[in-house]
């Protein structure tokens, strides 16, 4: 475990190196309609917050603190900080052209804590976003929880989960890291063998660990690549799989089930076609709903009926951006258009908070208003999944991080000249066709 | 038997006139539709409550509130129902859902100047995204070459409806699809510049007006050998079709609008991501303009667009029409009814958001008089949903287009 120090270590360092910069004194939101998502909605409700967490939330009869700072929101509509499962916002890079799997590559290293996309995620709701690497590769590398906090340095924004990590393994099947050149593979079944092989790997080397625990002059030499794959052996770092359609979701049900990693699947855009196996295998599932089928073979058989069939067959679903393919500023929208294709109001409302805090092994800190919690929410002008509504303020552990009554915030929500700065690899202009996710 | 036989005759002709009269009825009746609205969307004129509208072989017999409805017709109900949706330029039908070569027609890379190119003669009417876009209320599509190239080729007009190529198109030759930006230099190596790329175009533009002077010379024998792409580009400076120019940056527009000027073009602005910023400069111009959807990606040249274009432009007097536009990866298409959603929630006051998908397309187009508004003697293409058109958990219920029920989502 002594080698495993440096990448446990560092975001304990961190909770304490970084003092939580939120107010002493109670707020108290009086008046809003209340979704705690884990409990029922509360008309005219109160939510408290003090020192960045979530002090109380109840109806109307609650007591107050009598020094509390009243904030009126009447008519308002309040929701927990969204969570975007899936998330390319601040420049992320995974691996590179060199290797197909890249379990040592990590998007900590690149991620730009000023990018406008930030501000843009906050515009639209989003409190905590899990920013992965592209699926240009079987394996592109480590993702990073992040909270989205004020910072100059990205580790000011790593979340620490249950786990004791922040971040998961991105993995990718099917097209996309099909190059069949320079060491990647070229059909499905080089790509799972290719896969297996790794994973057997890192079996090996986690048993010297697990045999140099007796005896310490057994341990194995540090290896990068290794470590990262023992903590997703363990089950600690949660593999997030990119993966279209049925054959590859079935490959990977076979991959968890061979390797016992615990895995999130991702998009799975004909995830209606093999329900009853995903919730067989109890993985749950982050999709996107775009707005028409196609743009790739895989993305053909798209249904935006996805989130409610996977919802009758009892699998957890949360809804993803995917930002840039559907904007951070409309990760709501995509959970309404779930709601139109016969999602539960409910259901879709987990889908963009609690079901993908828990996906994260973040379930016990955000996702829901209950005491004790992280004060993130957003205040809505109206119903979460009416296009009328509007964000209007976007607060993370306590501190108001977007106004849009702010000129300068609102600008972040509608767009403007000059507005946002895309980090250097979102943008490729000689390329504009492609799209960094899928970038190969 | 001498007296029966033509008994027998005449029951049997009895029989088949009978047998004509039902099926003469079948089809009337399929042709004759009353639609009923709790609010009925003309957008020609007030809102109508209650309303009802007629459809009568193809066409739009009556509209309005309380109509008595003739009892051989097909009654459909709705919350709201609007006119049959027009989209201002798309490129389905030419850039299929699959990106691959195979069902990629609508940029031909060989040469970055290329009029001559018709839409007829690659739309796809198999291509799913077109049923996908008429359940969700498309009845008309402008479509055709895409951009990327200086002139990628034709754009054409058609109805969604099922069918071949021939029976849905309304204009075979729209407009000549042009472009301006950094999305030509990425597809040829020369143009590598817009001031080079204006020079190409200007010196071409030229070349078809000496072309064109010779043609009108009386003397026949002086006549050049005829030349299609010249001829486009003929017809073009005319002004017998209209230039569609996709420009997004404030250089790219105002290149537009100088070359306009120079070669009084019609100027159709298409994009138009930072129009926002030069409504003095575009209303002067008289260029009408096409406005990118609401949700594109604010990267590239798009990088500084606003929810708001859409309403910044109406506000100052611009009609302006609101497109599905082009995309190259997920999602394969934009569906302008959402696109219009979003902007009627950014500013954009309702109706107005919901002629920028109607009736301000069908004038750009030149087809206002069959199209875009619910009024005696269009076509009868009609959209009913079960709630507020933009609502994001509203469905787009029955679509109906040139009389015929082509699209029966809701139970």
């Amino acid at each position: 475990m002594r080698k495993l120090l440096p990448a446990g270590l560092l975001p304990i360092f961190l909770i304490f190196y970084f003092p939580v910069r939120s107010q002493d004194r109670p707020i108290a939101f009086k008046g809003a309609l209340i979704y705690p998502v884990t409990g029922a909605a509360i008309e005219k409700g109160v939510l408290i917050v003090q020192h960045g967490h979530i002090l109380a939330v109840g109806d109307a009869s609650m007591a107050i603190p009598g020094d509390a700072q009243i904030v009126d929101a009447t008519n308002k509509v309040i929701i927990p900080g969204i969570i975007d499962t899936h998330s390319h916002i601040g420049g992320p890079e995974g691996g590179d052209n060199s290797n197909a799997l890249n379990p040592d590559v990590r998007v900590l290293d690149a991620v730009n804590p000023a990018s406008t996309g930030f501000k843009k995620a906050l515009a639209g709701g989003v409190t905590t976003a899990n920013v992965m690497p592209g699926s240009g590769h079987l394996m592109s590398g480590q993702t990073i929880y992040l909270k989205l906090r004020e910072a100059d340095d990205i580790e000011e924004m790593l979340e620490v989960n249950e786990k004791g990590v922040y971040g998961g393994m991105k993995m990718a099947n099917g097209t996309n890291s099909m190059r069949g050149t320079g060491g990647f593979p070229g059909t499905r079944s080089k790509s799972a063998a290719m896969d297996r092989e790794l994973f057997l790997k890192a079996i090996e080397y986690k048993r010297k660990l697990d045999s140099a625990k007796k005896d310490s002059t057994k341990l194995p030499e540090r290896d990068l690549r290794m470590e990262s794959l023992v903590e997703v052996l363990e089950g600690k770092r949660v593999v997030h799989f990119h993966t279209h359609k049925m054959n590859d979701i079935l490959t990977v049900l076979r991959l968890k089930k061979e390797f016992g990693f615990r895995v999130v699947l991702h998009h799975v855009s004909e995830a209606w076609k093999v329900v009853d196996a995903i919730a067989a295998a109890g993985v749950p599932c982050s999709i996107i709903n775009i707005d028409a089928p196609g743009g790739k073979l895989e993305a053909m058989n798209f249904s935006p009926k996805n989130g409610a069939f996977l919802e009758k067959a009892g699998v957890a679903v949360a809804i993803h951006t995917d930002d840039p393919i559907t904007d951070s500023r409309f990760l709501m929208r995509s959970a309404a258009l779930g709601v139109r294709e016969g999602m539960s109001r409910q259901k879709a409302l987990e889908a963009l908070t609690i079901a993908g805090a828990r996906m994260l092994d973040l379930g016990s800190k955000v996702g829901s208003l209950e005491k004790g919690k992280d004060a993130d929410f957003v205040i809505l002008s109206g119903d979460p999944f009416s296009v009328y509504t509007h964000v209007e303020q976007t607060w993370v552990e306590g501190l108001k991080r977007f106004d849009r009554s702010i000129p300068a915030d609102r600008a972040f929500a509608v767009g403007g000249y000059k507005i946002y700065t895309p980090e250097s690899n979102e943008e490729d202009e000689d390329n504009h066709n492609e799209w960094s996710d899928e970038k190969q | 038997m001498k007296n029966s036989k033509p008994t027998n005759k005449n029951q049997i002709m009895k029989k088949i006139f009978f047998c004509f009269l039902l099926l003469s009825a079948a089809c009337c009746l399929q042709a004759q539709i009353a639609v009923k609205g709790d609010k009925v969307y003309t957008v020609a004129g007030e809102v109508i409550t209650n309303g009802v509208v007629l459809l009568k072989d193809g066409k739009i017999e009556k509209v309005g509130a309380g109509l008595k409805i003739p009892a051989n017709y097909t009654v459909y109900q709705a919350k709201v129902v609007t006119p049959g949706l027009v989209d201002a330029r798309s490129v389905v039908g030419l850039s299929g859902p699959l990106n691959m070569p195979v069902d990629q027609d609508q940029l031909d890379k060989s040469s970055p100047i290329q009029p001559d190119l018709r839409a007829i003669d690659a739309y796809n009417t198999d291509d799913t995204l077109i049923g996908y876009l008429r359940v969700n209320g498309v009845t008309t599509m402008h479509t055709g070459h895409g951009v990327g190239a200086l002139i990628s080729g034709q754009t054409m007009v058609v109805k969604t409806k099922p069918g071949m190529v021939d029976d849905v198109t309304l204009v075979p030759t729209a407009m000549l699809a042009m472009s301006i930006g950094t999305s030509v230099h990425a597809n040829f190596t020369s143009p590598g510049t817009r001031s080079k790329e204006i020079a190409m175009l200007r010196t071409e533009l030229l070349k078809a007006q000496g072309y064109d002077k010779k043609m009108q010379s009386k003397d026949s024998s002086k006549h050049p050998s005829r030349d299609i792409p010249q001829e486009m580009l003929v017809r073009m400076l005319h002004g017998e079709i209209k230039a569609l120019v996709s420009a997004n940056t404030s250089t790219d527009i105002l290149d537009a609008i100088r070359l306009a000027k120079e070669f009084k073009l019609k100027l159709v602005i298409e994009g138009g991501a930072e129009a926002y910023r030069l409504i003095d400069k575009i209303k002067a111009s008289g260029a009408e303009i096409i406005v990118h959807p609401t949700m594109a990606r604010p990267y590239g040249e798009m990088a500084n667009m606003t929810l708001e274009n859409a309403a910044i432009l109406t506000r100052a007097g611009i009609p302006v029409s609101i497109e599905s536009g082009y995309e190259g990866y997920v999602p394969k298409t934009r569906v302008i009814l959402f696109e219009a959603g979003v902007a009627a929630a950014n500013e954009l006051p309702f109706e107005e958001a919901l002629k920028a998908i109607t009736l301000n397309p069908a004038r750009l187009l030149g087809l206002d008089k069959r199209i875009g508004s619910l009024e005696k003697g269009k076509d009868a293409d009609i959209v009913l949903y079960d709630g507020d058109p933009f609502e994001y958990t509203t469905h787009v219920c029955k679509v109906i287009i040139d009389g015929k029920l082509v699209a029966d989502n809701c139970p």
